[in-house]
């Protein structure tokens, strides 16, 4: 962005070549061009938006130009209530708003804020001079309450970059924007405190700064509350502690979705870059509570949702589930079930941790790098094997609704069986280790593996290439010989061989060990599906 | 060549004399025929096809009878015969001294085999030496699929050729566990043996037409016909020594195959199946009433050669031994092997499941468990 245009933008003109502002008679306006400046969602970034709003004389009308669609035309009707109701004049002249650059569609209410201030400042009910290296950005209600809007981290993080001092938000969304650093981020709760706030009669509290270092609730799901499972548990444990994708596999009830909810639990806590990442998205998405996001998302969307559900779209592209788990979980419960198109359109997200999508002139991006969570029933009968009644042609048939490529990105694949009624029915507490013990031992693996990565810029072994993990996973020859034959006899594909490499490697950094052994790749080998064209018929 | 046709000389190099060639396009021309004249319940076509050509096209051909008349003055053996020839197909007839002598058993040997595959190596292979038919249900259990498997691929490493039906399920699976043994697999057709039928074993079609034979009473190009199961079934029967069932519910039309094998004298066989379960019912049914118990390979040998068989299934028998390794891995075998988990493996073998793990992997690479196509292990068969 450059300067003719971002000069021109930064903060409230007055022109009024025609007469002066000062002209006697109140209920005459005079023909004035006022420009605020706001920020329009794009993605998970924000664009900069001049509303400019011109008064002159003429029959009372009020036209908003510059793309608006639907949602944004309201605002005129929002605008006057808010004005009027909050003890404001309104012009009854003929005014003309226009959202510049104007080949670019907006959507939307966050620009009812800056419109509205447009007016006063054009009305000369603010002094211009208060806008100076100010953005603004929330929707109004009619009785000029100042009413949350979505992406405000997004857009203060554009008012930063682009160089404005202080930014002007619903109080609600005051604290969420206070997290980008050296903005004065000022909240206000309506149209008239605003307007005292502009000629410095009030000033709002400073807004709580969220820390980045929130406790984890106490309350959430434990991994101690799951019986028995200690292969689904161990299997989680290496997922985590390497970022690795997981499918469990097993009849219904026998834990499977328990299990999967309990992985955030055990997950490293965010870093502070990662959480600001997870709140700018469910900022965007309209789901964030407020501050910084202390804990990792959870999503597991319902096996009806349509590809444009999961990886993201529509006509002003919204961010799908893989984006909303970024830095999560996706679960996906009843894999199988799942519609091959939205499971085929994941692959790419998966490989390259982010969503383009393009619309018409424009492309947006999304983040979208979660673990993926998979979970799925042995056969179509979903029966404990002992009273399974599925021929061998029904389990394929089954089976290949889970796509060949996805299995192929399946790190760790685990079976999950029920456990046995007298562990459920026990009613002594579980013996099961706590969620907080794991995540030690996951912190302590990340934490080996950021050491070793860090410096190439890879944050765990599920991101190290093919490369990466020949360097940082050497097997001795033996077991290099085994690794072989896999992939001679087509049991392993030759991502297979990487990947079996980094989960070896993340296994090995779980018991805090700097090479790899035999045991690691054996137990690796186990977690990864035989390419499932060489299950013979 | 005469059209009319005489039985080839004593001796002579030639396959296929002009008579049973003629026969055989004509059963091909009169396929569709053959349905309409047998009644809905017996599809079994019996004896039609064991009359002569005239009484054949009389019972058959119905409205179709002049074309068919037609088609025996004018059919050219000469240009049949180099017709099959040139598209890679060869024709055997009954008379030929190649033609597999335990098929003349049958009151209605099929009086052409359409063959296409190794036939220069396997055929004399098939009709001198010994050959096993193994058979069952299209919708098996993963145990009857692991039986079968190990079956196929314990009769190829004695030699033995392995002769199915190339059906979904049992069929398919003692095919793959033939030629991974490196055998010779031998698959009887219902139509014709370019035809692959179920579509979902066109692939396999095909890697037994590369490295084993196919075989069909039809001629090229003809599509399988209800009747053809069964008639197909009976040149399976023909073919084998012995016919092992391994599941087959009440009904299936391995039992048609076992009906032949037994009318001609030969051993019937079957694996024990599940007694609960309905897709063993008729091949524990055939164990009750006699066919000889078939737990591995080694049976099917005895059977064949009697006590002592042939040496190269023994030596298979004892690198797959069951009864080897440490305490340790025989506790994780048994527990997957009772479906008890990983998680009951742990308990069993008293070991956290990282080296439970570990040594599953090892006893897979060993070939003594096996995992399916989404990961669970099972114990394979020996």
């Amino acid at each position: 962005m450059t300067n003719a245009y971002q000069a021109a933008s930064l903060n409230v003109s007055l022109q009024s070549p025609a007469q002066p502002t000062c002209a006697p008679g109140p209920p005459s306006f005079p023909d004035v061009l006022a420009s605020v400046a706001t920020f329009a969602l794009a993605g998970v970034d924000s664009r900069e938006v001049t509303v400019e709003v011109d008064v002159r004389r003429g029959l009372p009308a009020f036209s908003l130009v510059g793309l608006p669609d639907a949602s944004v035309r309201e605002a005129r009707e929002r605008v006057r209530a808010a004005l009027l109701n909050s003890g404001l004049d309104f012009p009854l002249q003929r005014i003309t708003a226009n959202l510049a650059p104007a080949s670019v569609r907006k959507a939307g209410p966050s620009f009812d804020l800056a419109i509205a201030v447009g007016l006063l400042a054009a009305g000369g009910q603010v002094p211009p001079e208060s806008l100076h290296d100010t953005a603004l950005c929330g929707e109004l209600s009619l009785s000029g309450v100042l009413r949350p809007v979505r992406g405000t981290l997004a857009a203060a993080m554009g008012a930063k970059r682009a160089g404005y001092l202080r930014t002007i938000v619903p109080v609600e969304n005051a604290s969420e924007a206070a997290l980008v650093e050296g903005l004065e981020v000022l909240g206000v709760p309506t149209l008239a405190r605003l307007v005292d706030l502009l000629h410095d009669r009030w000033r709002p509290d400073p807004p709580e700064r969220a820390s980045c270092r929130s406790p984890i609730p106490e309350d959430g799901p434990d991994m101690a509350d799951v019986r028995g499972q200690a292969d689904a548990k161990r299997a989680l444990e290496i997922a985590a502690a390497g970022g690795h994708n997981l499918l469990m596999v097993g009849p219904p009830g026998a834990g499977k979705t328990m299990a999967a909810r309990r992985m955030p639990g055990i997950l490293p806590p965010p870093s502070f870059d990662e959480a600001l990442e997870i709140t700018r998205v469910h900022s965007v998405a309209g789901l964030g509570s407020g501050g910084l996001a202390a804990e990792r998302p959870f999503r597991a969307p319902h096996h009806t949702v349509s590809a444009q559900g999961l990886v993201g779209g529509g006509a002003r592209p919204r961010p799908g589930e893989v984006t909303l788990a970024h830095r999560g979980v996706l679960f996906l419960d009843e894999l199988a079930e799942f519609s091959r198109v939205a499971l085929e359109a994941l692959r790419q997200p998966m490989e390259d941790g982010w969503v383009e999508i393009v619309r018409g002139q424009h492309a947006v991006s999304f983040p979208a790098r979660a673990m993926l969570i998979g979970a799925c029933n042995p056969c179509p009968c979903a029966q404990p094997a002992r009273d399974c009644n599925c021929s061998e042609s029904d389990r394929r048939r089954y089976q290949r609704r889970l796509s060949g490529p996805l299995l192929d990105r399946m790190d760790i694949v685990c079976q999950v069986s029920p456990p046995p009624a007298a562990e459920l029915v026990a009613a002594r507490p579980s013996t099961g280790e706590r969620s907080a013990t794991i995540r030690a031992r996951v912190v302590a693996a990340r934490a080996a593996q950021r050491d070793r990565l860090g410096p190439m810029g890879v944050m765990c072994n599920a991101d190290m290439d093919g490369r990466l993990s020949r360097v940082h996973a050497p097997v001795d020859g033996a077991t290099a010989g085994r690794l072989v034959r896999g992939v001679e006899s087509g049991a392993l594909s030759g991502r297979g061989h990487d990947r079996v490499l980094r989960l070896a490697r993340t296994i090995a950094d779980l018991d805090a060990r700097g090479t790899v052994s035999a045991a690691d790749i054996d137990e690796a080998l186990g977690y990864r599906l035989v390419t499932p064209s060489k299950v013979a018929a | 060549m005469t059209a009319t046709g005489r039985p080839l000389e004593p001796g002579s190099a030639e396959r296929a004399c002009a008579g049973c060639l003629r026969r055989g396009f004509l059963l091909g021309l009169l396929a569709p025929r053959i349905a309409g004249v047998l009644d809905s319940r017996n599809r079994n076509p019996g004896g039609l096809l064991a009359l002569e050509d005239e009484p054949f096209v009389k019972a058959v051909a119905g409205r179709d009878g002049e074309q068919a008349e037609r088609f025996l003055e004018t059919f050219d053996a000469g240009a049949a015969g180099e017709g099959l020839e040139e598209h890679g197909f060869v024709g055997v007839c009954r008379h030929s001294r190649e033609y597999p002598v335990r098929l003349l058993q049958l009151p209605d040997p099929p009086r052409v085999l359409f063959m296409a595959g190794r036939v220069a190596e396997l055929l004399p292979v098939l009709s001198r030496g010994p050959a096993v038919a193994v058979v069952g249900t299209r919708r098996p259990s993963p145990y009857g699929l692991e039986m079968a498997r190990s079956l196929g691929r314990g009769l190829a490493r004695a030699e033995v050729a392995v002769v199915s039906g190339l059906a979904m399920g049992i069929d398919a699976a003692a095919h793959v566990g033939c030629l991974d043994g490196g055998g010779a697999a031998v698959a009887v057709l219902g139509g014709g043996p370019d035809i692959a039928y179920p579509r979902t074993n066109r692939a396999l079609h095909g890697q037994v037409g590369r490295e084993g034979l196919l075989l069909s009473e039809l001629p090229p190009g003809r599509r399988p016909y209800r009747w053809s199961f069964p008639a197909r079934n009976r040149i399976m029967a023909g073919l084998a020594e012995a016919t092992v069932v391994v599941e087959a519910a009440e009904g299936s039309g391995s039992l048609i195959t076992t009906d032949f094998a037994s009318d001609l004298g030969r051993v019937v066989a079957a694996v024990p199946g599940e007694a609960t379960s309905s897709r063993a019912r008729g091949s524990n049914q055939l164990l009750r009433s006699g066919a000889a118990v078939i737990n591995r390979v080694e049976d099917v040998i005895e059977e064949l050669f009697g006590v002592g068989g042939r040496v190269g299934v023994q030596e298979s028998a004892a690198k797959g031994g069951p009864d080897e390794g440490d305490p340790l891995s025989q506790a994780v075998i048994q527990a997957v092997e009772a479906g008890m988990g990983i998680d009951g493996a742990c308990v069993s073998a008293g070991l956290p499941v990282n080296e439970v793990r570990a040594i599953l992997s090892r006893l897979e690479e060993a070939g003594k468990v096996r995992r399916d196509a989404l990961g669970a292990y099972t114990r394979a068969a020996p």
